[in-house]
C-alpha cells in the first residue's frame, strides 16, 4: 500500500508516454475497423440476409404457400420432436456429470472430461454414420433389429441419437467449470443443517446454476434443430416421415425450388438470431453467472 | 475396455455406501455431498451408450477389412483426392481465419465504434446458423448470377461457386468465430504495462506491435486456427451446395463418406472415416506441441 501511494506521488514528474504511443494513428484505426467491418458484412451479415430476400423473392404469398405445405409442417413436427427428446436427454446427462466432476475429486477425472468433449471433434457424417454401422442393414445389429421388427436407422429414433451424439457435449461443458469455479461449499453448509440430498440440489445448486443451465440448454437446442450432417447420414429423405427442417431445405433446393427452400431455411435462421439474441443478452445480464462469458 | 468403464462407476459407489472404505478413497477423495456413485454411473454409462460404443463400431467395422484391405481402400485415388482437397481448403480457410478472425477481435478489444456489441454478437452467427442454410445461401451469393457470383465473374473472369475457391469461402465462413473468440480474451487480458515499456523505451507502434503484443497472442491464435482447421475438415452441410461435388476436384471427405454409404459401401466409409478420424488427431497433436513450445519459448 504504501509503495502505491509514493508511485502516484511521483508519476507526474516524468511525463508519461503519449497516449498516442499504446494506439495507432487516426488512420490506421479507421483502416482496421473498416477493414473488419466490411470482411464481417461481405462473410456473414451478406448470407444472412440473402436468406430472408430470397425467401420473400415472390411475395409473401407464395413465402406462406411454402411454409404451410404438409411437408414442410412436417419436417417442422419432426424437428421438434426430435429437439423435444434430446435436449432434455442432454440437460440430465449435463447436470449428472457436472455434478460428478466439478464436486467430487476422483482418478480419471481428466480422462472423463476429455471423453465428454469428443463428440465435438467428430466430423458430424462420422457421428451419423457410427449408427448407421450400428443398426443399419448390414451393421453390427442390423440383422438382430430386423428379425426384432425395430427399426432404428431411416426412422425417428436414429434421428434422434445422431442428434444427441452431436449436442452431447454443450449442456456439461458449460456446467463443468460453472459448478467447479462455485465449489461445494453452499452444499456442504445446507447438508450440515440437515438438508437431504436432494433438497441441496434442489435449494442450492439448481438456483446458483440456473442461467448456465439455460446457456447450454440454449446452444444444445440451436445445433439440434439445424443440424444436417449427422441427420442426414441416418434420415434416408422420405418426405414428411423422416425429414427435419435442415433436410427439406435440402431437398428442396435440389429440386430448385429456391423460394420454399429459403422459406424454410428463414425460419432456421430466425431461430439462429433469438438463439443469438437471448445468448448475448444472457452475458450481458448474467455474465458473472456464466462460465463461457468469464473467459 | 469400455464394459469395464461402464460397471465401475456404479459399483465405485455402491462399495462406498455399504462396507468396503480403503479401494475408495484410493478411487476419490472423501466428500460429506451425496450422489457420486448416481451421477457418476449415468454419465459412464450414457457416455458409453451414446459416444464411446458407436465410436468403437467404426474402428471395428474397419479394421473387418484387414491392414491390407483398409490400405487399400483409403489410397484409392478418389479418397486420396478427397484428403488433398479436404485438408488443403480447410488449411487455407484457417489461415485466412488467422488473419481475419485476429482483425476482427483486435478491432474489438482496441477500438470502440458505434454498433460494437452488434458486431460482437454477429460474430457468433456461424456456431448458431444451421449449417445448411449458410451452404444454400453462399451458394446463391456465388452462383454465376448470384449477388457476388455474377460481379466476380463478369470483372474478374473468377468462378466460384462449383470451384475450390467455393469451398474455401464456405469453410471460412464457419470457421470465423472459433479464431476470434480464441485470440479476444488473451488480447483483453494483456497487461497494457508491457506495451507501455515498450514504448517507454523507445519501440515504435509497429515495433510494439510485432515483438511484444503478437508472442503474446500468438499460442491463442494457433489454437484459433488449429480449431477452425478441424472444423474445416468434418464440415459438411455448408460445403457441398456451393462445392459443386466433382470426384477429384471438389469432393470433401464427409461427402466421400456419404457417398460410400449411399452405395452400402459400409466398410469402405467406416475405413475413409477411421482414416479421416487418424489425421486430423495427429495433426491436432502436432499442433497442441507446436504451441506448447510456443509458450515455453514466450515464458523464457
Amino acid at each position: 500500500m504504501p509503495a502505491d501511494v509514493s508511485l502516484t506521488a511521483s508519476a507526474p514528474v516524468p511525463v508519461p508516454p503519449a497516449q498516442s504511443a499504446l494506439t495507432e494513428p487516426v488512420w490506421v484505426r479507421i483502416a482496421l475497423i473498416t477493414g473488419a467491418l466490411l470482411f464481417l458484412a461481405l462473410f456473414l451479415l451478406l448470407p444472412l440476409v440473402a436468406v430472408f430476400v430470397e425467401a420473400l423473392r415472390r411475395g409473401f404469398d407464395a413465402y406462406w404457400v411454402a411454409l404451410i405445405e404438409p411437408d414442410a409442417v412436417a419436417a417442422i413436427e419432426l424437428t421438434l420432436i426430435v429437439a423435444a427428446i434430446s435436449v432434455p436427454a442432454n440437460l440430465l446427462f449435463g447436470v449428472a456429470a457436472s455434478w460428478c466432476v466439478a464436486k467430487f475429486d476422483f482418478r480419471g477425472k481428466n480422462l472423463l472430461i476429455t471423453l465428454i468433449d469428443l463428440p465435438f471433434s467428430v466430423s458430424p457424417v462420422i457421428s451419423g454414420l457410427i449408427y448407421v454401422l450400428l443398426f443399419g442393414m448390414n451393421g453390427l445389429f442390423g440383422t438382430y433389429l430386423r428379425d426384432m421388427g425395430v427399426q432404428i436407422i431411416f426412422a425417428v429414433p436414429g434421428l434422434v441419437l445422431a442428434t444427441i451424439f452431436v449436442t452431447f457435449p454443450f449442456v456439461a461443458r458449460e456446467l463443468i467449470p460453472l459448478m467447479q469455479e462455485q465449489g461445494s461449499d453452499e452444499e456442504e453448509a445446507a447438508l450440515v443443517l440437515g438438508a437431504s440430498g436432494w433438497q441441496t440440489f434442489w435449494r442450492v445448486t439448481i438456483p446458483n446454476i440456473k442461467w448456465g443451465l439455460l446457456y447450454g440448454v440454449l446452444l444444445c437446442n440451436a445445433r439440434a434443430m439445424g443440424e444436417f450432417g449427422a441427420v442426414s447420414v441416418v434420415s434416408g429423405h422420405i418426405r414428411g416421415e423422416t425429414n427435419t427442417m435442415p433436410l427439406h431445405v435440402e431437398i428442396l433446393y435440389n429440386e430448385y425450388n429456391f423460394v420454399a427452400a429459403f422459406a424454410v431455411a428463414s425460419l432456421l435462421a430466425m431461430l439462429a438470431l433469438v438463439t443469438l439474441v437471448v445468448k448475448t443478452a444472457l452475458e450481458w445480464r448474467f455474465g458473472d453467472e456464466l462460465a463461457a462469458a468469464r473467459h | 475396455m469400455v464394459a469395464a468403464a461402464d460397471s465401475d462407476g456404479p459399483l465405485a459407489g455402491k462399495g462406498r455406501a455399504v462396507t468396503v472404505r480403503a479401494p475408495v478413497a484410493f478411487f476419490r477423495k472423501p466428500s460429506v455431498l451425496p450422489g457420486f456413485g448416481l451421477t457418476l454411473g449415468f454419465t459412464l454409462s450414457y457416455l458409453s451408450l451414446i459416444v464411446l460404443v458407436p465410436l468403437a463400431a467404426l474402428i471395428v467395422k474397419s479394421s473387418g477389412l484387414g491392414w491390407n484391405g483398409f490400405w487399400a481402400a483409403v489410397t484409392t485415388p478418389r479418397v486420396l483426392a478427397a484428403f488433398e482437397v479436404s485438408f488443403g481448403l480447410s488449411f487455407a480457410a484457417a489461415l485466412t481465419n488467422a488473419v481475419f478472425g485476429f482483425l476482427v477481435a483486435w478491432v474489438l478489444v482496441r477500438y470502440d465504434f458505434p454498433g460494437k456489441r452488434l458486431v460482437d454478437a454477429l460474430v457468433d452467427l456461424p456456431f448458431a446458423l444451421p449449417t445448411a442454410v449458410a451452404g444454400i445461401a453462399l451458394s446463391a451469393l456465388y452462383a454465376p448470377n448470384g449477388w457476388l457470383g455474377k460481379p466476380l465473374n463478369e470483372l474478374f473472369g473468377l468462378k466460384v461457386a462449383f470451384t475450390p475457391l467455393g469451398i474455401a469461402i464456405a469453410l471460412t465462413f464457419i470457421g470465423l468465430p472459433f479464431v476470434v473468440r480464441t485470440v479476444q480474451p488473451i488480447l483483453q487480458d494483456l497487461p497494457a504495462e508491457e506495451e507501455e515499456a515498450a514504448a517507454s523505451l523507445g519501440a515504435s507502434r509497429f515495433q510494439t506491435f510485432s515483438s511484444v503484443i503478437l508472442p503474446a497472442i500468438l499460442p491463442a491464435l494457433v489454437t484459433g486456427f488449429a480449431l477452425s482447421f478441424a472444423r474445416g475438415i468434418g464440415e459438411y452441410g455448408s460445403v457441398i451446395f456451393i462445392a459443386g461435388n466433382m470426384p477429384g476436384l471438389t469432393e470433401i471427405l464427409p461427402l466421400l463418406i456419404v457417398i460410400k454409404l449411399e452405395q452400402y459401401d459400409y466398410a469402405g466409409a467406416a475405413a475413409v472415416g477411421t482414416a479421416m478420424l487418424g489425421v486430423s488427431f495427429i495433426m491436432l497433436l502436432i499442433l497442441n506441441l507446436l504451441q506448447q513450445w510456443m509458450r515455453s519459448r514466450h515464458a523464457r
